[in-house]
């Protein structure tokens, strides 16, 4: 999928923003010791506005998406300050964070082959979620918003009382995102909704949750992997690395001028038609356990200073608006002297996939 | 030796919950019968077949006293004894299927799943058959036919439980062979012309033998059972061959009638008790190496102070 | 990739009897050649002693055991194939009569059983899945694991007893032998007859002497449903739907139910219809135990008596019927679950 970098969305008029996150962390217990997946991440999210959140593989955007959520393992801890609607979600009761899933947060999940009970309908899946929020509605009522929300995805009626397994991939994706619109929440979090489909279907999908800006003014937390996608879809971009959001703000302007060198390999390694040869970023992600001191990128960085190995870059405005951590970027009055010159760096092996 | 050890002891050291506390109350239990099965000699005031001691007959069906503990039966026996010497060949019985089983059972498996075509679908066949026959009724069926060529004793009862259970390990060896041996790493090694015998030892073998330790655990409590509901039939080992529990209760059961309880009590707590402490090593086990079920002891999270950043400032531009 | 209505059950059906042509086949082989592994031949081992030499030979002429080994594999299939399971040596008996005779008591007695055990193990299994690692998980898995553990033949001991003077329950027979006298044989199931009959006494007679056997067998079944029905709930609250759900703030005790038990008593519904193999021998040793007349008691009796005849039949009878009940259950998943007819 090629990058479109025309178009961009109106802004809408600056108002609050519908969630607040500040210095979110989310840890797992394990048994060697704490992974800290999510480590101090930051960023505000606007009515009906699409924030895409990318990264490799064990960044941690998965994880922030469902600590957000509360959706964590056992033995997780979460940490930080999440303003939703101006209520700090983190700090309510287990019961209370229970009550505004479904209703104000949503979720869609990956993997949508299994993400429907097996034995019930469709129409006993939306029955059964519409009601657990709206007891008070007929079922008459239940089954017409249940049918408006699916006419909005593509899904007939004829189909509202089958089964999930005589559905395809995509067909289901899109039973899952209406089942989690379906009650109009305020914020939705999409974990890799297209990774398991193929590319057509990807394509529609895309579309559907473009249009959910239109159709439902929700805001979105898109998660991804895959570059192209946020280009078409998003608004704003966050770029994570190792747990951290390294570089965030307009789509069109962070993927024009990327300031971060991990936003730089990104963009280089996205295959387009012009591509001639591949280029990938040399070495692994770092160990979370006992992630490296100064920034996590710099074991990986061709630009790494002396004074990237030794202190946390500084979360700063980029010019061009948005939020950058990077030395190479500033702020330069806190680099002690020396700092500047490059980083002598060991020989790189190439690390296989995994 | 260390690093073996630390691999054993994986079960105890990294999962908590009831798993743990099954596996380490299973093996205690398993481990007094086990000692009482080596040491029954030296454990057991008497023989088991033996009915006077000093030149002085025991009583029938005696009442629990000091002299025995347990009471004595109606065939003048001491049923201390006969229950600690039970327990010998209550294992020595499980121990030979169980071996027979892994001799017989793991070859074949692994010779089925790893060749396919005729041989397996034959094999597959014929286990399935003999898999979906009752237990029972199977090692009844065996049992009877061995009588008349061995009699009644420990041979013939491992033979008949081996003929029941071997099934079960051939179909795991068999499975996992099967499914294992689609996995790259074959391919590669015989890309780079292993011979089918040495992949079979060094890779597959490997993989296959991890499922033996709990389907040998449970097998063994389940073929304690038959053994034990063979003796209680008469089809298993003679009171004067060897002690053995199930047979014990045969006897035991005409007692009830008359009030006398310490003849039944004690043989079938004996094989409760064993057969317990089995199961719960062997679900002890299963629930600490099977991934879906296992439950991590995870160590606590700590976190340290908030690193506070200063407010973001979102323009819309 | 739409597919209308509930798919093709009857082509289902006709599959799973297909396949399990061949397994029959092979259990009847298994039990045929069984029967001929032990050396001499069957009718001087049953009939040694009661009959001259000349007279044997007769008998093993008339019964075909001087033809050639695969002269009579084919006998043999060819009669089971038309449901004759041959006849016994000792009483001259065909085999169909005494299972006839002594199914019935067995069939309800198994039944019995099964039901209880269901009624008991389910529920239990069930919470204990819910609740993993509490207090009630740890005391239900116990009781699953004692009874199985626990023999029939020790618990039916203790209970005869601690539990049956007490409380004035038989504990040896289906009936008391006035009941026997007055009920008259229609369906050779004596309780069915003896509701059939409108005896009331009757009927409750054989309640009575039903219950200590049918508890005792139910205890070891249910043991065994505990165990694989909390297996499964375990699964089943760790899938990917059950997440989802949770995700969509659905109140807890509703997932547990519909998503949760519901779920995970589908393939509980195979695995508890496999135990009838189980159920099986456990009546054989109920039957001992409570000196119950049914089809284990005879088959006991007949191998006392060297009867290969009488016990090749009964066996093939048995294993047949274990393979039918089998299929039978599959079909009962099919229309439970609507997947499995793809």
């Amino acid at each position: 999928m090629a990058i479109d970098l025309t178009d961009e969305v109106v802004a809408p008029a600056p108002q609050e923003p519908v969630i607040s996150a500040r210095d979110v962390r989310v840890w797992y217990g394990t048994t060697r010791g704490a992974i800290r997946a999510v480590d101090g991440v930051s960023f505000d999210l606007a009515p009906g506005e699409t924030l895409g959140l990318v990264g490799e593989s064990g960044c941690g955007k998965s994880t922030l998406g469902r600590g957000l959520m509360g959706l964590l393992p056992e033995g997780a801890k979460r940490d930080g300050e999440v303003l939703f609607r101006g209520r700090d979600i983190f700090s309510l009761s287990k019961k209370e964070a229970y009550q505004l899933r479904g209703r104000e947060l949503g979720m869609i999940f990956q993997e949508p082959l299994t993400r429907l009970n097996p034995l019930m309908r469709i129409s006993q899946h939306f029955e059964e979620t519409i009601k657990q929020h709206e007891p008070d509605l007929s079922k008459d009522e239940i089954r017409d918003r249940a049918l408006e929300v699916l006419r909005l995805m593509g899904i007939p009626p004829t189909r509202y009382r089958s089964y999930p397994h005589e559905f395809s991939g995509g067909m289901r994706q899109r039973l899952m995102i209406a089942l989690a619109l379906v009650l109009r929440p305020a914020f939705v979090v999409a974990d890799e909704p297209t990774t398991a489909l193929d590319v057509l279907v990807e394509a529609q999908i895309v579309q559907i949750l473009n249009d959910l800006r239109r159709n439902f003014q929700t805001s979105l937390l898109l998660i991804t992997h895959n570059v192209g996608i946020v280009a078409e879809a998003c608004d704003r971009v966050a770029v994570m690395y190792a747990g951290r959001i390294v570089e965030q703000g307009r789509v069109a302007e962070v993927f024009k001028n990327p300031q971060h060198p991990y936003t730089r390999a990104l963009m280089r390694s996205t295959i387009s038609l012009t591509t001639t040869g591949l280029n990938y970023i040399p070495g692994a992600p770092p160990d979370l356990v006992d992630p490296p001191d100064g920034c996590r990128f710099h074991p990986r960085c061709t630009e790494a200073m002396n004074v990237c190995a030794v202190q946390n870059p500084v979360d700063i405005e980029r010019p061009g608006g948005g939020r950058v951590e990077c030395w190479l970027v500033g702020p330069d009055d806190q680099i002690p002297p020396g700092g500047k010159q490059s980083l002598k760096q060991e020989e790189l092996t190439v690390v296989d996939e995994a | 030796m260390r690093r073996m050890f630390a691999a054993l002891a994986k079960p105890f050291t990294e999962t908590t919950g009831l798993a743990r506390w099954m596996l380490v109350a299973g093996i205690l239990i398993t481990a007094v019968f086990v000692v009482c099965a080596i040491f029954a000699p030296w454990l057991a005031p008497y023989g088991f077949a033996q009915s006077s001691a000093h030149g002085v007959d025991f009583p029938k069906t005696g009442h629990p006293s000091s002299a025995h503990p347990f009471g004595t039966d109606r065939l003048f026996f001491d049923v201390l004894s006969r229950v600690i010497w039970g327990a010998r060949t209550a294992l020595e019985v499980v121990v030979l299927s169980i071996l027979f089983c892994v001799v017989l059972g793991v070859p074949l498996g692994l010779l089925s799943g790893f060749y396919g075509g005729a041989l397996d679908r034959v094999l597959v066949l014929i286990m399935d058959a003999l898999y979906a026959f009752p237990t029972l009724l199977l090692a009844i069926v065996v049992s009877f036919l061995l009588t008349d060529v061995y009699g009644g004793s420990v041979i013939a009862v491992s033979v008949s439980l081996t003929v029941v259970y071997i099934p079960q390990y051939f179909r795991v060896v068999r499975n996992t062979t099967f499914s294992a041996k689609e996995a790259t790493y074959i391919e590669a090694a015989r890309a780079i012309g292993a011979r089918d015998i040495r992949i079979m030892r060094k890779y597959l073998f490997g993989n296959v033998v991890h499922s033996v330790p709990v389907l040998g655990t449970l097998n063994a409590a389940d073929a304690i059972l038959t053994l034990a509901g063979l003796g209680f039939l008469g089809l298993g080992i003679q009171s004067t061959q060897a002690a053995e529990w199930g047979h014990d209760l045969q006897r035991a059961l005409a007692d009830a009638g008359s009030g006398v309880w310490w003849t039944g009590l004690y043989p079938g707590l004996a094989i409760v008790f064993l057969v317990t402490g089995l199961t719960l090593v062997g679900e002890g086990l299963n629930e600490t190496l099977n991934p879906t079920l296992r439950r991590r002891r995870l160590l606590p999270v700590v976190m340290s102070q908030r690193e506070r950043t200063t407010p973001v400032q979102e323009e819309q531009g | 990739m739409t597919r209308a209505g509930s798919g093709s059950l009857p082509r289902y059906i006709l599959q799973r009897i297909l396949l399990v042509i061949p397994m029959i086949w092979v259990i009847l082989t298994l039990v045929f050649f069984l029967m001929r592994v032990a050396p001499g031949d069957p009718v001087s081992a049953a009939l040694g002693g009661k009959l001259n030499p000349q007279a044997l030979e007769q008998r093993r002429e008339a019964l075909g055991f001087n033809r050639p080994l695969l002269a009579q594999y084919w006998d043999y299939l060819s009669s089971v194939l038309h449901g004759d399971f041959g006849t016994t040596f000792s009483d001259n008996q065909p085999v169909l009569h005494v299972i006839r005779d002594n199914g019935g008591a067995t069939l309800y007695l198994t039944m019995a059983s099964f039901a209880l055990a269901l009624l008991i193990g389910i529920p239990l299994g069930l919470l204990a899945g819910r609740y993993r690692d509490s207090a009630p998980d740890a005391v239900i898995r116990l009781f699953g694991i004692l009874t199985y553990a626990a023999p029939i033949f020790f618990v039916g001991f203790l209970l005869q007893f601690y539990v049956a003077e007490p409380l004035g329950l038989p504990t040896s027979g289906d009936a008391s032998p006035i009941t026997v006298f007055e009920v008259p044989t229609k369906t050779h199931i004596l309780l069915l007859d003896a509701v059939l009959s409108g005896n009331g006494t009757a009927v409750q007679d054989v309640l009575k002497h039903l219950i200590l056997p049918a508890f005792t067998l139910a205890l070891l079944i249910c043991g065994v449903f505990i165990r694989l029905v909390r297996v499964n709930m375990l699964q089943t609250m760790q899938t990917d739907y059950v997440e989802a759900a949770e995700a969509r703030g659905l109140k807890r005790s509703s997932v547990t139910w519909r998503h949760g038990f519901r779920n995970a008593l589908i393939p509980v519904i195979t695995i508890v219809g496999l135990q009838f193999a189980l159920l099986l021998g456990g009546a054989i040793l109920t039957e001992q135990t409570f000196n119950w007349p049914g089809i284990g008691s005879k088959l006991l009796f007949y191998i006392n008596n060297r009867d290969y005849g009488a016990v090749q039949g009964i066996v093939t009878f048995l294993a047949i019927a274990v393979v039918v009940v089998s299929v039978l259950i599959d079909v009962v998943n099919a229309l439970i679950d609507p997947r499995v007819r793809y």
